[in-house]
């Protein structure tokens, strides 16, 4: 269970990013996020894993309080905590396994992974990763060889390498044409549904929203502004969560 | 509309009187750089600046053997009283000359004639001072040059220096026989040459090894998020001249130890395997490649003191390997004759390990209490009350202020010899204690501090500032900090470099993609596997490029450093200016030339291959 509570987030320049936003996520769900660009969804992710700092409020997932964390737990709460990125976020020259193993930094000794030693299962692991999202082959190419929609599912395998319990996705097909969209956005569904990961998703778009989604929060500036099922979008809804002049497409 | 046209006259104006006053500028700039074409026009600096451009064009590379024909012939300047003497004494097959009149008076012209001399050859013809006619001394500018029966006519003006005694005129024609080949000048600019590309290689390799570490903490991206509680950072500033004091002496007593086994080449050799093969253990044991418990408090401890164990192994190893290369470098030196700089490098090698060991015990030790203690500080003040943080830090910050003032203060005193305790050790002692109090009393325990970007700004600092030094102005120093030659050359040039690099590369890793950065923080990767599987990547290819400019610099630099007394080609340069040795300077400017363009082009070539 995710429990946020009043969470706020004021950038330097006095942004309002986050304005006492407040929901819960249950164990295994699927929670897509919308709202416009600039909304804050992706400062409302990234406060999870405390990529960002929040200003004020509290983050408590199975009871701990991530807000409050120091520096140790706060490594040991992230490697749980899965995320794919819209830019995939791969370094490009490196290789893929190596992209891959990344995952595992959380876990591994940080002496020995400074010199590039990852333990044989771990290794093992990734290929198998690589594996379940069909790019086994890939594994030794450079990562910036590979086509978008590739490069997005070798994101995956390195959340998928945490273990998580939970994977962060900030509009993981953004940029990426709609059969790969659904392709990768069915990853995430199998990593939900087999794995009982909880999934938080950033979406742009409502069909895919109504596809895969358990459940929907809306944001607008930072606002939440919906909190509900899927189905329950209707056109009232859609004009207030993306503002007055809003048309539908898809 | 309106308004423009009434600015227009003003703007015109504006810009006659701009166009005027840098008119002005440039002419006092001709009156300071005395620009004078004046000189260039007399006969006197057109004349050597032909003879200078004419040896210029011949560098000194090539030459034949010679032989020489030398012939003394008696004159006196001016005429003695007892009247003259004929000067010719005819002989049939040896070169001689005959000298018409047989005497003259100062400045007199008279004509010299030489027969039975080789076929076309050539030599100066000298008026000798003095009575004795091996005098090394000779004065005139007149060349002669022989004909094909061996026959030349010289008309020579008799220099001031009139003397009762008899002087002489000397004609000493050369030719050239057998092939040509190298001349000492190649030779010696050959040996200079390659000095300077391995002073290059050197000051590049130590300074790239130095300034790659030093460009992460100059990076604004990186130490920005380096932000720490108050007590973290005070235990962490007492933690490392404390801890690099403990480390230099427990290194000493290591070598110590080292010592008293001797410098036995079998006991070195072994202990120089066995070593290792312990610390390999010991890391194994003490860092489990992967864990998901937390170990309990006696795990900890144990492993703790088996590191320490490992690394005092790991010193003791080190300075056994230095007295092993030490020992078999000097028996390479003698025994693998042509190949002897191999045992030389072995030998230099074991001095520097010998040398640095203790540094890098004492820099170890000192970065390990620093951290421990910065830890110990970040939880103190993430799990203590605020009230016990609060006295902490009153108590501990003034400490930590007067340690570093105080420390400071004894440099000043070293550097300056000001002789004054209270002026350099209690006096900032006093004042470090009150800004530490000051910062103690005025900051909310719980806050983190920018720390990262107090390093930082101290570290462009200290770069901005070393980097503005010439290497020239550096190499004087360390021509006076370890002698004339290539060495001091390598120095001052490898400290540019570290300071110039450090500052372009720290560039190229503000300009790294933070997305990537973002994605590996988010695994729960802690900074430094940060730093080597985020930024490393990525600052690869710019790091080879720079390094490969720096290199080119580098050669540069290293062919005029020698001026200073910095070592390489530079020096024999200088020196045949100084000597008017144009030709033998030609071949040095020549040889230059060849070495920068040629590694222009091999650092472009690769530039091209890697980047």
């Amino acid at each position: 269970m995710l429990q946020i509570k009043n969470l706020t987030k004021i950038y330097d320049g006095g942004v309002k990013a986050l304005d006492n936003v407040s929901f819960e996520v249950p164990d295994g769900q699927f929670l897509a996020v919308i709202g416009l660009s600039g909304s804050g969804k992706s400062t409302l992710l990234r406060c999870i894993n405390r990529l960002i700092e929040p200003t004020a409020g509290q983050i408590l997932w199975d009871g701990e309080d991530i807000t409050a964390a120091s520096q140790e737990e706060m490594r040991r709460i992230r490697r749980r905590i899965g995320m794919v990125f819209q830019h995939f976020n791969l370094v490009h020259r490196s290789k893929v396994i190596t992209n891959v193993l990344a995952g595992r930094l959380g876990y591994v000794n940080p002496a020995w992974s400074l010199v590039n030693r990852f333990p044989k299962e771990d290794i093992e692991k990734a290929i198998k990763q690589l594996e379940r999202v069909g790019i086994a082959e890939k594994a030794n190419h450079r990562a910036d060889e590979l086509s978008g929609g590739q490069q997005q599912r070798v994101g995956i395998a390195r959340a998928l390498m945490q273990d998580p319990k939970m994977v962060l996705a900030d509009e993981p097909v953004a940029s990426l044409d709609p059969v790969l969209a659904h392709s990768i956005m069915s990853h995430l569904e199998d990593i939900n549904k087999n794995d009982n990961v909880t999934v938080l998703c950033s979406l742009h778009f409502l069909d895919l929203v109504h596809r895969y989604a358990d459940r929907v929060v809306a944001l607008n500036e930072g606002k939440l502004v919906f909190e509900g099922l899927p189905k329950d979008i209707d056109d009232k809804k859609f004009k207030e969560i993306y503002g007055r002049d809003a048309e539908r497409v898809g | 509309m309106n308004n423009k046209q009434k600015a227009s006259p003003w703007k015109s104006i504006k810009t006659g009187l701009f166009t005027f006053l840098a008119l002005v500028i440039l002419a006092y700039g001709f009156e300071i750089t005395q620009v004078n074409l004046e000189e260039l026009r007399s006969e006197k600096r057109q004349e050597s600046l032909t003879r200078v451009t004419r040896a210029l064009a011949k560098p000194d590379i090539f030459e034949y053997d010679q032989v020489e024909e030398v012939v003394n012939q008696p004159i006196y300047v001016p005429c003695s009283a007892s009247g003259s003497e004929a000067s010719a004494a005819e002989k049939t097959s040896e070169p001689y000359i005959v000298i018409t009149p047989a005497c003259a008076a100062p400045g007199e012209t008279v004509q010299v004639e030489g027969f039975n001399f080789a076929p076309y050859t050539v030599g100066p013809l000298r008026f000798i001072p003095g009575s004795d006619p091996s005098n090394v001394v000779s004065l005139g500018r007149e060349n002669a040059e022989t004909d094909e029966d061996g026959h030349f006519i010289v008309i020579m003006e008799m220099p001031k220096r009139p003397s009762d005694d008899v002087q002489y005129i000397r004609a000493t024609l050369r030719r050239n026989v057998g092939s040509p080949h190298l001349s000492q000048t190649a030779h010696d600019t050959w040996d200079k040459i390659i000095e300077t590309v391995f002073l290059a290689l050197l000051a590049t390799v130590f300074g790239t090894v130095l300034a790659i570490p030093m460009s992460f903490i100059a990076a604004r991206n990186l130490m920005k998020t380096v932000k720490s509680p108050l007590t973290s950072i005070t235990l962490s500033t007492l933690g490392w001249p404390l801890g690099i004091a403990i480390g230099f002496v427990i290194v000493r007593w290591v070598g110590n130890v080292s010592a008293a086994l001797g410098s036995n080449i079998l006991v070195n050799l072994a202990v120089v395997v066995i070593a290792p093969m312990l610390m390999w253990f010991g890391v194994r044991w003490a860092l489990p490649q992967e864990e998901t418990v937390v170990p309990s408090r006696v795990m900890q401890f144990g492993r703790l003191g088996v590191i320490l164990l490992t690394v005092l192994v790991g010193f003791l190893g080190l300075f056994q390997l230095a007295s092993l290369t030490i020992s078999s470098g000097e028996i390479l030196q003698t025994a693998l004759g042509p190949f002897g700089f191999l045992g030389y490098f072995l030998f230099q090698a074991g001095d520097i390990v010998a040398i640095l060991t203790p540094v890098l015990g004492g820099l170890a030790a000192g970065g390990t209490l620093g951290s421990i203690l910065g830890r110990m500080g970040q939880r103190g003040s993430e799990k203590l009350p605020v009230s016990g943080i609060k006295t902490l830090n009153l108590i501990l910050t003034p400490v930590a202020g007067a340690t570093i003032l105080g420390l400071l203060g004894q440099l000043v005193e070293w550097l300056y010899q000001i002789g004054d305790p209270n002026l350099t050790l209690w006096g900032p002692m006093a004042v470090g204690a009150l800004a530490g109090l000051l910062l103690a009393v005025f900051t909310k325990p719980k806050d983190a501090l920018p720390i990262g970007m107090v390093i930082y700004s101290v570290t462009r600092t200290f770069l901005n500032a070393l980097r503005s030094v010439e290497a020239l102005v550096m190499a004087i120093v360390f021509v006076i900090a370890v002698g004339i030659g290539p060495f001091a050359g390598v120095m001052a040039l490898g400290l540019h470099t570290i300071v110039s690099l450090a500052k372009l590369y720290s560039e190229q890793v503000e300009s790294i993609m933070a997305g990537p950065l973002e994605a590996i923080e988010a695994t729960g990767a802690n900074r430094l596997q940060t730093i080597v599987y985020a930024v490393i990547p990525q600052i690869v290819p710019p790091y080879i490029s720079y390094t490969m400019y720096r290199w080119d610099i580098n050669v540069r630099m290293s062919t005029i450093i020698g001026f200073v007394g910095g070592g390489g080609i530079g020096f024999l340069l200088q020196q045949n200016i100084n000597l008017l040795n144009y030709r033998a300077a030609s071949a040095q400017m020549l040889a230059i030339a060849v070495v920068v363009a040629s590694m222009d082009y091999i650092s472009s070539v690769l530039r091209e291959k890697y980047v």
